[in-house]
């Protein structure tokens, strides 16, 4: 008995001290801003560096990102359970409607995705013609040597074989911005498979989880065709091909290229920034790129809170965009800088 | 209360129950059968909580597509049309593949370490397989695609389409473009996976078996194998059977490996050599990125359709073993 009490007074001596010691420590860390985030992987890299680098300078912000998938990041922050969220698509109209708050997209950098195949005998970059990617993820182009590919590719020596096509497993960004550029262009595409989409009903072809499992396939097996990010394919030096755009020519994909797409259409973005501008009008744009936004409440309760999220995003959009190319993230074009510096004061 | 219960204790005559009770506290019985009652009801309480929670969860797609789900062909996150038709088959498919490759193998190795190997070597082996079954799936994922899929793609494929192919029914099953990807890759890769723990199970099994039932079948004139194989493996049938279904619950459920190198197409072709789908892998790969609430709901669904499948082929094995204990050979 005396044991048990001793045990009890002992615990309880414990607990005061521990009280007594945490509690200063506690009001000193009362002015840290803890920001929690979740969604996107495909813009990860980028984020993790910004964040990093502004909490060097900002050592009282402290933001947390998951990179759990788009899906995951809108869902969390309709819980309310992240105080921002991040996705490579924009939000739908049945999305916002179903949120219970208001939520304002803010793109942040952009981001290509390129073709890259594997055919026996053939080593050159090669042309794809809209119609003929649409065509071969469609199912109907079937063969290299189809005259919609052998047309655009006046010299090269196509086999006969027949077409792997490889699309990604997992539910991803990357076959958003591909799936919406096969939508612009395929009417068919649009009323078979339909609009853009992270997962959709692919008609032909195998799957690769990631873009090292896309690369894997089509590395591995004769005559493949698949479709991977401009940044993974720059970073592992894979070959990738060009791609004809709007103007009808064809491009090959840089980031140059890539910043022009979003430029071109800088006039017509709208003032949600929910715009697509994969096909973007001019003949330097390259055709299948995107934007990727990061989701901010309208309404932040929190002040200190609402004061960091518009501080990042200030930053964001002038000191960060200088670590884009270096991560192989194409820049923001200035026109669409502006508007977003101005629709920061919309956060209240 | 307790300190109540002790003054009364003291007060009452020895064999009255509290006295008793506290007794066995003592000794530490009551607080045993407690405590393993509290965990075995906690597994209980979590089989039931995680049933519920798919159930709940899959709501929305129960009530929209009922019992149609099962057979419905079509996975279309664009169009909110979800049917778990293919990635049932697949599942079923690429286990059976993987059953099949694996329990001969399996059951032979066994027979093998327990019976006919030398101690010292059984044990060193034993110690290896026991190894091979604490790799991480992912690896297993990475062999296959870097050995399994090429060597099917360029020998075994082509291989099987020109011999096997061409045979009537059969036939059916090894034909149509052979990407190295596909239903028998993951079920090779899967066998590869699940042999360690049918070999390790089995060979406990068949040590158990006591000497005297190997003594009298030889002293009947029965030659080394007669004895091991009319006496010994029947006499082991439930604990092997035990082990093939352990094997069957990790092909079942095994994800990672089978995104792998399966081919990850929602397709239900008769060839084993196209690629398919499974129903651990689907979830795997699209949960992240689900957004619509229907989309979201039919992967919980598929979760709950995985959980019926085990449920229901767990069953069916504890028939077939209590139909082959009815059936004689080992006694009661």
């Amino acid at each position: 008995m005396k044991k048990a009490l001793l045990v009890v007074w002992l615990m309880m001596l414990t607990l005061a001290l521990s009280m007594a010691l945490t509690a200063p420590r506690a009001a000193a860390q009362g002015g840290t801003v803890n920001i929690n985030a979740a969604g996107a992987t495909f813009p990860y890299p980028i984020y993790s560096k910004w964040f990093d680098v502004y909490h060097q300078a900002h050592p009282n912000v402290q933001i947390n990102y998951q990179s759990i998938g788009s899906g995951g990041g809108i869902r969390q922050l309709q819980a309310g359970t992240v105080d921002f969220g991040a996705s490579d698509g924009p939000m739908t109209d049945d999305q916002l409607a179903q949120s219970k708050f208001k939520i304002l997209h803010f793109p942040t950098v952009l981001g290509a995705v390129v073709p890259t195949y594997n055919i026996a005998g053939v080593s050159g970059e090669l042309n794809f013609t809209q119609k003929a990617l649409a065509g071969i993820y469609l199912g109907t182009i079937s063969k290299w040597n189809d005259p919609e590919i052998a047309k655009a590719n006046p010299g090269v020596n196509l086999p006969s074989s027949d077409i792997v096509v490889v699309h990604r497993s997992d539910g991803s960004g990357t076959s958003y911005i591909w799936t919406d550029f096969l939508a612009k262009v395929s009417d068919d595409w649009k009323n078979k498979v339909g609009k853009a989409a992270t997962s959709v009903n692919w008609p032909v072809g195998l799957g690769g989880k990631g873009n090292e499992g896309v690369t894997g396939l089509v590395k591995q097996t004769p005559n493949a065709i698949g479709y991977i990010e401009l940044i993974y394919a720059v970073q592992n030096n894979i070959p990738y091909g060009k791609v004809q755009n709007a103007a009808g020519k064809f491009v090959k994909a840089d980031l140059a290229g890539v910043t022009a797409a979003a430029a071109a259409d800088a006039k017509s973005i709208p003032d949600d920034f929910r715009v697509s501008i994969t096909n973007a009008p001019g003949p330097k744009v390259y055709p299948i790129s995107s934007f990727t936004w990061l989701l901010i409440p309208a309404q932040i309760q929190d002040a200190a809170k609402r004061d960091a999220i518009r501080d990042f995003l200030k930053w964001m959009l002038t000191d960060g965009q200088k670590f884009n190319e270096g991560l192989t993230y194409a820049q923001l074009p200035k026109e669409v800088i502006a508007r977003e510096t101005r629709a920061i004061s919309l956060i209240q | 209360m307790s300190a109540a219960a002790s003054t009364i204790a003291h007060e009452v005559p020895p064999q009255a129950g509290p006295r008793a009770f506290l007794h066995r506290l003592r000794q530490g019985d009551e607080i045993a059968h407690l405590l393993t009652l509290t965990f075995a009801a906690v597994i209980l309480l979590l089989t039931s909580m995680l049933v519920y929670e798919l159930w709940r969860n899959s709501h929305l797609s129960r009530t929209q597509f009922g019992w149609a789900f099962f057979w419905t062909k079509v996975w279309d996150p664009n169009f909110d049309d979800f049917g778990a038709a293919p990635f049932i088959y697949g599942t079923l498919v690429t286990s059976a593949v993987a059953l099949v490759l694996a329990v001969p193998l399996g059951l032979a190795s066994a027979i093998f370490l327990s019976e006919l190997a030398p101690r010292n070597v059984s044990d060193v082996i034993s110690f290896l397989i026991d190894l091979l079954a604490a790799v991480p799936s992912v690896i297993y994922g990475l062999l296959g695609i870097f050995i399994v899929v090429p060597l099917m793609r360029t020998t075994i494929g082509p291989l099987l389409i020109n011999t096997v192919g061409n045979l009537p029914y059969l036939g059916a099953l090894f034909r149509g473009p052979n990407y190295g990807v596909g239903f028998l890759t993951a079920g090779i890769v899967l066998a590869i996976m699940v042999v360690p723990f049918i070999i390790s199970v089995s060979r406990e099994v068949l040590l158990t078996v006591p000497r005297e039932q190997r003594e009298a079948a030889m002293a009947l004139g029965a030659t080394r194998w007669e004895s091991t194989w009319q006496v010994v493996v029947p006499w082991a049938r439930t604990g092997i059977m035990g082990s093939i279904f352990l094997a069957l619950a990790r092909a079942l459920g095994e994800t990672m490996a089978v995104t792998m190198v399966i081919g990850n197409a929602a397709a239900i072709k008769a060839s084993l050599l196209s690629p398919g789908d499974t129903i651990a892998s689907t979830i795997a790969n699209q949960f992240t990125e689900a957004t619509g609430d229907l989309y979201l709901s039919s992967l919980i669904e598929l979760g709950l359709v995985l959980f019926l499948i085990t449920f229901i082929l767990n069953g069916l094995a504890r028939i077939l073993i209590v139909a082959t204990e009815r059936g004689g050979g080992r006694p009661a």
